[in-house]
């Protein structure tokens, strides 16, 4: 199996705030990687950092081959490789959704107009949103945006996608509708990364869970392992916290 | 308004900011009377009579009310005048038209200029930046005196030699600034969030500006430009002070009150102003009310 993500020696601070201390990580093609950890343990931070949103201090990200923290290299054509959807949407309020699919196809990778529609119609469609085609994102309801947004990555087509808690400004009752979604894409064999608070849908989708905290990754494996027979004590005082409060 | 007071600062336009919303004062006033119904109206009626009715009053029987009266409300004069200021003032909405525009374009890139991050746009940030600084802390007055008259006494071949086109020029110098700002605002309120979005699309730091950051940003400004614009409109009347042989609406008004002794065609002037700055005001205050309405809706959604 391929590589698609090596991360070595990741460090990453806000001012005098580390962030990340260190994170290793490697992904395979196809891996479906869920990373569960506290607030602040540095789940978005490194999302954040595998699509160059962040500026890395130090330490090494290497995507398919290429090392992607060098200088010189060119950002906008490892962004286009890799999706990212945000916790708060972000989509493009002057647009229509279908607008908001094809802009970066049209703009980025010179796709014509007609092409890009077509793609963004097929998309729509398989994600039962045709309807909503020429709406404005603010007619549409938070789990119908957030789909949106996912479809909006997928147009670029990329081979990894990075989700950043994005079911968290949810309602409860539309959550479930964007995490079909995302098993969706699983299914299909989309390499994934995704930071998430929903540990039912971590251990029914994810291929490895990661625990994250401080800034590292302090234990990782399958989920049946890590949900059931945690080896570190604060992954087991995380998850003994996550069912007193009734998230699982 | 001398010196282009009127043009608004980056504070008096932040999105969101409460006096945007002065724009509902029609319904701000008529607002409670609707709710108290027939009775509220009947109240406010009658006392608005009462108030005016009073001041009406006051001012007749004041002292000098008739050499007031003579001076500034001279209705011979008025008609006499009248027709040459009306076919002057076709001079200011000329000039209104033709610095608009340039105002709009200029401004905006300005502006632009001022946001483009990153260490290679250092110096177009700075020179951005001094030009906005520099000409919204000179007067517009003595902008358009400088370069009016000014430039023309250079007799520089192949420029204009007449004042009016340099004076034109240092409106358009003097509100681009103030406009560059409009726009700066309106960008700078677009969230962070929206950048970084088109960016992780793999858009560039230029076309994010063009088709995420900028249409949003124009959307939002809107109401304050046309506040510009109106006060554009009045300040085309600075231009008096270098337009000589081709006089607008207040010089013409001024050889009148010269020739006559008598301001009442400086009031006829100021009519014209009002006819078109009025119904454009009431525009404004609506269009701002309607977009309050709009973000109010939309926040509930």
């Amino acid at each position: 199996m391929n590589q698609a993500i090596q991360v070595e020696g990741l460090h990453k601070r806000f001012g005098s705030l580390e962030v990340l201390r260190g994170l290793d990580l490697s992904v395979d093609d196809h891996e479906v990687i869920c990373m569960i950890g506290a607030s602040g343990s540095g789940k978005s931070t490194l999302l954040r950092c595998l699509n160059l949103v962040e500026p890395i201090d130090s330490g090494s990200i290497v995507i398919h081959g290429r090392e992607i923290t060098a200088p010189g290299v060119e950002v906008n054509a490892i962004r286009r490789q890799i999706g990212i959807v945000f916790q708060s949407f972000n989509l493009f309020p002057h647009m229509t959704v279908r607008r908001n699919i094809t802009l970066a196809p049209t703009r980025v990778l010179k796709t014509t107009r007609g092409q890009a529609d077509e793609e963004a119609r097929q998309l729509l469609d398989r994600f039962g949103l045709l309807d909503k085609a020429d709406e404005y994102p603010d007619r549409l309801s938070g789990g119908q945006q957030q789909r949106v947004a996912i479809m909006r990555a997928l147009a670029m087509q990329p081979d990894i996608m990075l989700l950043d808690e994005v079911t968290s400004a949810l309602d409860p009752e539309l959550v479930a509708e964007v995490l079909d979604v995302i098993r969706e894409l699983a299914t299909g064999g989309m390499t994934m990364l995704i930071a998430t608070h929903e540990m039912g849908f971590a251990r029914d989708i994810a291929s490895r869970v990661c625990f994250l905290d401080q800034g590292v990754i302090l234990e990782q494996g399958p989920p049946e392992q890590i949900f059931t027979d945690p080896k570190e004590e604060r992954t087991k005082q995380f998850l003994q916290r996550i069912i007193a409060a009734g998230r699982m | 308004m001398v010196g282009g007071g009127g043009g608004p600062g980056l504070a008096d336009f932040q999105p969101g900011d409460p006096r945007l919303g002065r724009g509902d004062r029609s319904s701000k006033i008529l607002g409670p009377l609707r709710a108290e119904g027939g009775r509220g109206v009947l109240v406010a009626t009658a006392s608005t009579f009462i108030v005016i009715g009073l001041i009406v009053f006051a001012v007749l029987h004041s002292a000098h009310w008739l050499e007031f009266k003579q001076a500034f409300f001279n209705a011979k004069v008025l008609g006499d005048s009248f027709p040459d200021i009306l076919r002057a003032f076709r001079r200011n909405i000329v000039y209104f038209l033709i610095a608009e525009p340039v105002i709009l374009v200029l401004a905006l890139l300005l502006a632009v200029m001022r946001s483009l991050p990153g260490p290679v746009f250092f110096p177009l940030r700075v020179i951005a930046t001094i030009y906005v600084d520099m000409f919204r802390g000179i007067p517009t007055i003595l902008v358009i005196y400088l370069l009016g008259f000014g430039v023309p006494a250079l007799q520089i071949p192949g420029l204009p030699t007449s004042a009016i086109p340099w004076a034109l020029l240092g409106l358009v110098l003097s509100y681009s600034a103030y406009v560059a700002e409009v726009y700066r605002a309106g960008i700078e309120s677009v969230h962070p969030s929206q950048a970084a979005a088109a960016r992780s699309l793999g858009l560039g730091r230029w076309q994010t500006l063009r088709f995420v950051i900028v249409p949003q940003a124009v959307r939002r400004v809107v109401p304050p430009l046309l506040n510009d614009f109106i006060a554009l409109q009045k300040d085309t009347a600075l231009i008096a002070v270098v337009s000589g042989v081709a006089p607008e609406a207040f010089l013409e008004s001024q050889i009148y009150q010269a020739a006559t002794f008598n301001f009442t065609p400086v009031l006829g002037a100021a009519i014209c102003f009002l006819v078109i700055t009025l119904p454009l005001t009431r525009f404004t205050d609506w269009l701002v009310g309607r977009q309050r309405k709009k973000r109010q809706s939309g926040a509930a959604l």
